[in-house]
């Protein structure tokens, strides 16, 4: 893969980070390749923002190092390279979109022209309007220009499509292809793994502030492939778990909920064991199920 | 950063600071017209009743040094704390943005509405009231008034670093009224219980207000140097605190720009 021969732009290294007593992070590795759109992918906790905030120095470093282009990542020369989209619940709402801009530009030496930044983030008509009269995705939009202000060669989105309609969200998506297309590079943390699948040229998952997994999309998506089965049965769970494909077996309510690679050979198996088994349903893992598997994986 | 870009940005910041205030009617209308009703009530309906123009000249200094304590009250403490609970503060420390700029910005806002009610007020006096100064008075008036932002910027910027954004609103209201009434912004101190008194030789804004009555010669006849030096040991007091309170919560406006 061409990204892996890529020189690193930013990384973590071995960062453990608390919230009093809370543990965020532990010992979390991370590597951002020059040219990649790399998508750091966990469920809701799992760590993500810490891991940005402390790559965009807005949180202090507690355990390990963290260094954007091989400084300090809140230094003023890293500042000036980078562009970040967080999630925040809102600036000025008496400015309008183009004051929002002007200001932003002005931070940066050489910045995008103001125009190209409306067109970027698709806000051309809504130049004149103050950013308190915006709706939920019109605002989302304002903050990806706002990120792009200093035409940045390193672009952080904190969960950038939270709130978007499908269309919108699309439409973002291609701003970051394009990005990519000529040559920055993204970090893009997102909880949903068909985004991920979409931009990403490399994943890292986070689950309780550790990397579980690390590859492509497509490598990732291999791994999480399990289909989860929900039935009434007497057969105990234990008896379930050490079937063939059998990732994670357990009891929840009255059901037996078992996450399987293999959901034929499993299904086969429990109308065998127990022909008064009910309430059988097979489905597709969700992202907590898929998380669970890669846990399930490393450890 | 070149120096043309740093005093680009200050001056932006310091643009829009004032422009989302003004475009803020909740603080904009408030600061701006309540000194002023104050004025016109006490100074001119109520004051020139009477033979002399003693009140209506009194309380100009004094309902001034009100004009200015709100706007920098609120735009520091509430404006700040409210900032940084939205995220705003968080965003801007991720770009180049000096930390200078900002808090630039937010006096300048101050010392704008500042100006502007001591306008009103003045224009008031003069005309409606006929306050009657010497020219020199007028500009000393004004400068003791305005230069009131400094202390009064300190103690919001106190109060924005140790407050949240919600809480900041009535930690500021808490302060400002009974600041306002104990330091004899409303009434003359000499009105009160001695205890009263006492607490009022603690307040930034009765050695304000003194200052500003001593250009028009109807201060508590204290000495300059005395309120003078108050007034900076307290600001530097209110700075502690805020770079206190910086400190415990996120290290931003404390950092340096290397």
């Amino acid at each position: 893969m061409q990204a892996a021969r890529s020189p690193t732009l930013a990384s973590l290294s071995r960062v453990t980070h608390r919230y009093g007593p809370v543990l965020a992070l532990e010992g979390l590795d991370l590597e951002v390749r020059r040219g990649e759109v790399l998508g750091v992918l966990g469920p809701n906790g799992a760590g993500k923002t810490t891991a940005i905030s402390l790559l965009l120095g807005s949180l202090q470093v507690q355990e390990g190092v963290a260094s954007v282009f091989g400084s300090a990542p809140g230094a003023a020369e890293v500042r000036v390279r980078r562009g970040a989209m967080l999630q925040i619940s809102g600036i000025s709402a008496n400015l309008t979109v183009r004051e929002h801009i002007e200001l932003f530009r002005a931070y940066y030496p050489a910045p995008f022209s103001a125009s190209r930044l409306l067109a970027l983030a698709g806000l051309e008509d809504l130049a004149r309007r103050r950013y308190g009269k915006l709706s939920g995705g019109q605002k989302q939009r304002v903050m990806f220009a706002l990120a792009l202000a200093g035409d940045p060669e390193l672009l952080f989105l904190d969960e950038p499509t939270t709130g978007l309609d499908v269309d919108a969200r699309h439409r973002l998506w291609n701003e970051i292809r394009a990005l990519r297309e000529s040559g920055r590079t993204t970090v893009l943390t997102t909880h949903n793994l068909d985004e991920a699948d979409a931009l990403a040229d490399r994943v890292v998952v986070i689950h309780n502030g550790r990397r579980i997994a690390e590859g492509t999309p497509a490598e990732i998506k291999s791994r999480t492939a399990g289909r989860l089965a929900r039935c009434v049965t007497r057969i105990a769970p234990d008896a379930v778990a050490s079937l063939p494909g059998v990732v994670e077996a357990r009891t929840r309510g009255q059901h037996l909920e078992a996450l399987t690679t293999q959901p034929e050979v499993l299904v086969r198996e429990l109308l065998v064991r127990d022909e008064a088994l009910a309430d059988l349903t097979v489905v597709a893992a969700g992202l907590e199920e898929a998380f669970l598997a890669l846990t399930r994986d490393t450890t | 950063m070149t120096p043309g870009r740093r005093f680009r940005i200050y001056l932006l910041e310091a643009r829009f600071q004032v422009l989302e205030v003004l475009r803020e009617p909740m603080f904009a209308i408030p600061t701006l017209t309540f000194p002023l009703i104050l004025y016109l009530f006490f100074g001119v309906i109520m004051g020139t009743r009477g033979v002399s123009l003693a009140v209506p000249t009194y309380v100009l200094a004094t309902y001034g040094v009100f004009g200015v304590l709100g706007p920098a009250l609120f735009g520091f403490g509430a404006g700040l704390a409210n900032e940084r609970d939205t995220g705003v503060l968080l965003l801007k420390q991720t770009t180049p943005m000096p930390a200078g700029a900002y808090l630039f910005a937010k006096v300048m806002a101050a010392l704008i509405f500042g100006a502007i009610v001591v306008a009103a007020l003045f224009l008031t006096a003069a005309h409606a009231a006929g306050v009657a100064l010497y020219r020199w008075q007028w500009f000393a008036l004004a400068g003791v008034l305005l230069a009131g932002v400094i202390p009064f910027c300190a103690l919001g910027l106190a109060i924005g670093a140790w407050a949240g954004g919600r809480s900041a609103v009535a930690v500021v209201n808490l302060v400002f009224l009974p600041m306002a009434m104990l330091a004899g912004l409303w009434l003359p101190i000499y009105m009160f219980p001695d205890v009263m008194q006492d607490i009022a030789l603690a307040l930034p804004a009765y050695h304000h207000a003194q200052l500003a009555l001593k250009v028009i010669a109807m201060d508590a006849g204290q000495s300059v140097p005395m309120h003078l030096a108050v007034l900076v040991a307290e600001t530097l007091v209110f700075l502690g605190l805020a770079a206190l309170g910086f400190r415990r919560a996120d290290g931003f406006l404390m950092r340096r720009s290397r």
